[in-house]
């Protein structure tokens, strides 16, 4: 059966607070000024918002933030789990609410303190291990593989095993992101870009697989998004980006920064599978992708996302980062604000307000010509379309 | 040495029953006969709600492994390695390795179950190189 949901919205408005390692105030604050910021890119009122989405993980209710904030009814509300995987999930939801008409502006929102308040990156206890909202973590914990660090490290090891890829293969991320981040005002990195060797002289958070510099920034910050259908483009204040596609899948077998237990490891076949939704539903193919946005908590994921989309063969992602593919001028510049290592890890979302800024021509890091960017989390993605 | 001792569900409890008595157990369909881990009150394969517990060999190898550097495990000096171990008899499971010394460790190596007695009576398995 067809997805009804491509080109049938928009991305609206797009906001965000400053990303810190200590806002200094509430994350309900934050949700609300990146709410409002959003709104007002896109020439909207609180008031015009009938449906919500955020996290499973987001501390800020939304009847909360509806009262906050001045939103006034709702007729369509979700959230979307699994952390980081939730990224494009928000907006799919959205873009499905909008499709079957059950709501005409959807403010979607991501706020947290990550670094001044509660840290993912510390060890995490039975307390945050429940069996149905962290899946087979519990499993693990005993064993010392207590945070998402370790826990995918496990994984991208067997894929270094593979494919003979070595932490200095993922330096070139690592060394490629910054460098977008250090023109980027916003960015954790802002004038600050590294070099190869100093990533090899950084310190291992888990050998032989990840060191310091290849691991995101905990931040604090909020982002937000409007999402309208079609029809509202000639009302909006800025030029919008279309929603070519917005996929969401789960494998059997899979789990979360964990995948243990699929046959084949030296991947994420999830990516596959998104992917293989987004070329579906949009009609396009890797070629027709400028710039891509790639969820990238640590930096071998980034690996899995070129591969599994097809951007290049399995296992060569080492050669097509090092050919310069994703830097300035290359042919899918990656990360162009300088990635959730760069610029800050705020769950994701950064990484949309990223791709609609580069669709309407404003990016720090502008890409020339763009017309579709690709947006990925892993178990969640976006085609994004330039609208004219 | 530290340990958080496990979550332990209805679903798993016969598992760590297993490790308290010195046994890795792996649970296996009553009606179709195929083994599944992490434990699963259902059959995936063919819904079957029977199950029994066959006694694993603890021979595998070692399918991935890690060396956290920040990990709140004391360990006597040497580094605690997580292991992803596959057992031969096709499960997956996360476990530690030791007795191997780092520039040892493969991808590979040829493992055999073992089980250590941690702080407050929690006795977890464990693996080590396999004895030729």
């Amino acid at each position: 059966m067809a997805s009804a949901i491509p080109d049938r919205a928009l991305i609206a408005g797009i906001g965000q607070t400053e990303f810190s390692r200590n806002s200094g105030r509430s994350e309900l604050q934050l949700a609300a000024e990146a709410s409002l910021a959003a709104l007002d890119d896109a020439g909207l009122e609180p008031a015009d918002v009938d449906g919500m989405v955020t996290y499973t993980l987001d501390s800020s209710g939304e009847l909360e933030l509806m009262r906050i904030v001045g939103v006034k009814e709702l007729s369509y509300y979700s959230r979307a789990p699994y952390g980081g995987a939730a990224t494009c999930a928000v907006v799919m939801h959205a873009a499905a609410a909008i499709a079957a008409g059950a709501a005409n502006v959807v403010l979607i929102y991501r706020a947290f303190n990550e670094r001044s308040g509660r840290r993912f990156g510390l060890p995490q206890g039975p307390a945050q291990v429940s069996p149905s909202g962290s899946f087979w973590w519990r499993w693990y914990i005993p064993f010392g593989l207590d945070t998402p660090a370790k826990w995918a490290a496990l994984h991208f090891q067997r894929y270094m095993h593979a494919y003979g890829v070595t932490n200095e293969d993922f330096g070139h991320y690592s060394v490629a992101c910054r460098s977008y981040a250090a023109a980027n005002p916003n960015a954790y990195f802002y004038q600050r870009p590294i070099t190869l060797e100093e990533h090899q002289n950084s310190r291992w958070i888990v050998e032989p697989v990840l060191r310091l510099l290849d691991c995101c920034q905990e931040s604090d910050g909020g982002v937000a998004l409007v999402i309208t259908g079609r029809e509202r483009a000639r009302d909006l204040r800025r030029p919008p980006a279309r929603i070519a596609a917005a996929a969401q899948c789960a494998l059997w077998g899979g789990d979360i920064v964990s995948d243990y237990y699929h046959d084949d490891i030296a991947g994420m076949p999830e990516i596959g599978a998104i992917g293989r939704q987004l070329w579906t539903q949009s009609g396009l193919r890797p070629r027709d992708i400028q710039a891509a946005m790639l969820y990238d908590h640590f930096s071998p994921i980034v690996f899995m996302h070129l591969e599994e989309f097809g951007f290049c063969g399995r296992g060569e992602a080492r050669d097509f980062i090092q050919s310069g593919n994703i830097g300035p001028g290359g042919s899918l510049p990656v990360n162009t604000h300088g990635g959730l290592l760069g610029e800050a890890y705020i769950h994701g979302v950064n990484h949309i307000n990223e791709a609609v800024r580069q669709l309407r021509g404003a990016a720090v890091n502008q890409v020339s010509d763009v017309e579709h960017v690709l947006v990925s989390a892993g178990m969640s993605g976006l085609i994004l379309g330039r609208w004219s | 040495m530290k340990r958080t001792a496990p979550l332990i569900t209805r679903d798993d409890q016969f598992f760590w029953d297993g490790v308290a008595a010195g046994e890795l157990r792996l649970q296996r369909c009553a009606r179709c006969n195929r083994m599944r881990h992490p434990p699963a009150p259902v059959c995936p394969f063919c819904h079957s709600l029977d199950w029994r517990v066959d006694r694993a060999s603890g021979r595998g190898t070692l399918y991935s492994y890690v060396i956290p550097r920040h990990t709140p495990i004391e360990s006597g000096g040497d580094p605690v390695v997580v292991a992803l171990i596959e057992l031969e008899e096709g499960a997956r499971l996360v476990s530690n390795l030791s007795g191997a010394a780092i520039d040892e460790i493969r991808n590979g190596m040829p493992v055999e179950v073992f089980f250590a007695d941690f702080e407050n009576g929690l006795r977890l398995h464990q693996f080590r190189p396999a004895r030729r």
